[in-house]
């Protein structure tokens, strides 16, 4: 039984197709990449799942619940989020009510505070800096401020769009670690890497997206194995 | 030395009325990307409402409270009707649209109440002055600093201690991404809306008890200056509408209190060239705002 399931999707800006009968399921637990090179539709996809961008065909169900046509705003209450690319965090917000933010929508609003020590305690340096404004942190610093403020509606499913885009290689590890911390503690993860070698290592299973379409699919040593990943990125 | 610290307080007083109206253009703007000027509409409705309630034998002290409602109903009823249609649209259309709604509202006051200014009774206490050391100041202008004062505290607790606060400063700042929190975008602008109705309602109190009096197009004047005041903060920036509204609110005292006679008719001019040269010195503004470049919606 998946958690996600993805069927027949299709995401347009206008007249262009970002996104073409896009099918995929993540099943509860599970870490799942969704690889391909730039502007092959990945955002397209993780952001119309949050309905950030409308869902022009096919469907989107999130445990075995129709949520393709439902607000953004009414979904992080099923328990479903996305972290952004390029971290969006808010920068004239203190550290502190950019987390307290992040539970804003929240279904249960107790265990908020329970959330807000676990976050802190997966990402000391935050808590160094509570009350200072999220702009003046470092580039690692806000990716783990945006990844601590998405885990703040403590979710069942979280989508990570481009974690380790633009950060220094020691953040990069830790990004990856604490991915992998994520997954054992129960969350069942979508995640968009450009780094694709260090998520094959990490992932279960990945799916292989190029111009807007599904190219490929299977567990990690499959993926590993074949060459299917070379050819869509260099396009042919 | 006497006539300056009088023109100060005048200064001051005129510059509060301006930053509170150039706030509520800088709450909307910044999180909708819109420029509201039916604004002034909104100080309009305030001061008939003054107005009625005071020809119904509504005592001031009530009449204020239910005046500022007023505004602040009018303010939501606004945007339900007529901003909510166009918020995904580019700005030039809601430009135009509150454009519209601001000459539905003025043919409405001009046909239905009167095209001609109508007095509005004021206490007593309004007109009187009283002595502090050596000067005179009127009462009207300490009420107009002290309601300033406490307006601005209110709002800096509101953006700062309350969760609705924090999540507009947050949907200013980035509104997907506020959406992705859960804040719902209806409710944000709903609570804007109301906010800056307020201010406008506060704002126009203060206008009528300078006045005693209120015209279906009261509102005008002091919205265009108030747009002028956001422009050289730095548009959808609040600190900075408080400076800018400060800031003009001296320039525009200084140059009637000390400019010579003979400059009279410059004034204004004067004034709009002292605002451009702030401009060329600061291009976004004295404060620019944060999400100058942010998404809407």
């Amino acid at each position: 039984m998946s958690l996600l399931s993805v069927s027949q999707l299709s995401v347009c800006y206008g007249a262009v197709e970002a996104a073409v009968d896009v099918n995929m399921t993540v099943g509860r637990g599970e870490l799942v990449a969704l690889l391909g090179a730039n502007g092959a539709g990945k955002s397209s996809v993780l952001n119309s799942i949050v309905g950030l961008v409308p869902v022009a065909k096919g469907t989107v169900e999130f445990e075995s619940e129709t949520i393709s046509h439902m607000a953004t705003e009414l979904l992080v209450r099923k328990g479903i989020t996305l972290c952004p690319e390029g971290r969006r965090i808010f920068a004239t917000l203190t550290v502190a009510e950019n987390l307290q933010l992040g539970a804003y929508g929240r279904a249960k609003k107790n265990g908020v505070a329970e959330s807000y020590e676990r976050v802190l305690s997966l990402f000391p340096i935050l808590k160094s800096r509570e009350k200072q404004l999220a702009g003046t942190l470092s580039g690692g610093q806000q990716q783990m401020l945006a990844i601590g403020r998405a885990l703040m509606i403590d979710p069942k499913m979280l989508l990570l769009d481009e974690p380790s885009l633009g950060l220094a290689p020691q953040f990069v590890e830790t990004i990856f670690d604490l991915i992998i911390t994520l997954r054992d503690q129960g969350i069942t993860i979508l995640l968009v890497e450009q780094n694709v070698a260090m998520s094959l290592d990490i992932i279960d299973r990945g799916y292989v997206m190029s111009s807007g379409r599904i190219v490929a699919e299977g567990t990690a040593e499959q993926l590993k194995s074949s060459n299917i990943i070379e050819q869509a990125y260099l396009g042919s | 030395m006497e006539i300056f610290l009088q023109q100060t307080i005048n200064a001051v007083a005129l510059g509060g009325t301006y930053a509170l109206l150039a706030l509520g253009l800088a709450i909307i703007f910044s999180i909708m990307g819109m420029i509201n000027f039916a604004h002034g509409e909104l100080m309009t409705i305030t001061g008939y409402a003054l107005l009625y309630c005071g020809l119904s034998g509504v005592p001031f002290i009530i009449s204020v409270p239910l005046a500022i409602l007023a505004a602040i109903l009018a303010a939501m009823l606004m945007e339900r009707v007529a901003f909510r249609l166009v918020r995904n649209s580019s700005a030039a259309t809601m430009l135009v649209t509150s454009f519209a709604v601001a000459t539905i509202l003025q043919t409405i006051f001009q046909n239905f109440i009167s095209k001609r200014s109508k007095p509005v009774d004021l206490p007593e206490i309004f007109s009187e002055s009283i002595m502090v050391g050596d000067f005179i100041i009127g009462v009207n202008k300490l009420l107009s600093i002290g309601t300033t004062i406490a307006m601005l505290i209110f709002l800096n607790w509101f953006f700062k201690h309350t969760k609705v606060g924090v999540a507009m400063r947050a949907a200013a700042e980035d509104f997907p991404v506020a959406r992705l929190m859960g804040v719902r975008a209806n409710a944000v602008i709903t609570g804007a809306f109301a906010l800056s109705g307020m201010l406008a309602g506060v704002a126009a109190v203060l206008w009528v008890s300078q006045r005693a009096s209120v015209d279906p197009l009261m509102g005008f004047v002091p919205v265009l200056k108030a747009f002028i005041a956001a422009i050289l903060g730095g548009l959808g920036s609040l600190s900075g509408a408080v400076a800018g509204g400060f800031l003009l609110g001296f320039i525009e005292i200084y140059l009637t209190a000390f400019l010579p006679e003979s400059f009279n008719a410059f004034k204004e001019p004067i004034g709009l060239a002292l605002v451009v040269m702030v401009l060329l010195w600061r291009p976004n503004g004295l404060i620019p705002a944060a999400g100058i470049n942010s998404t809407k919606v």
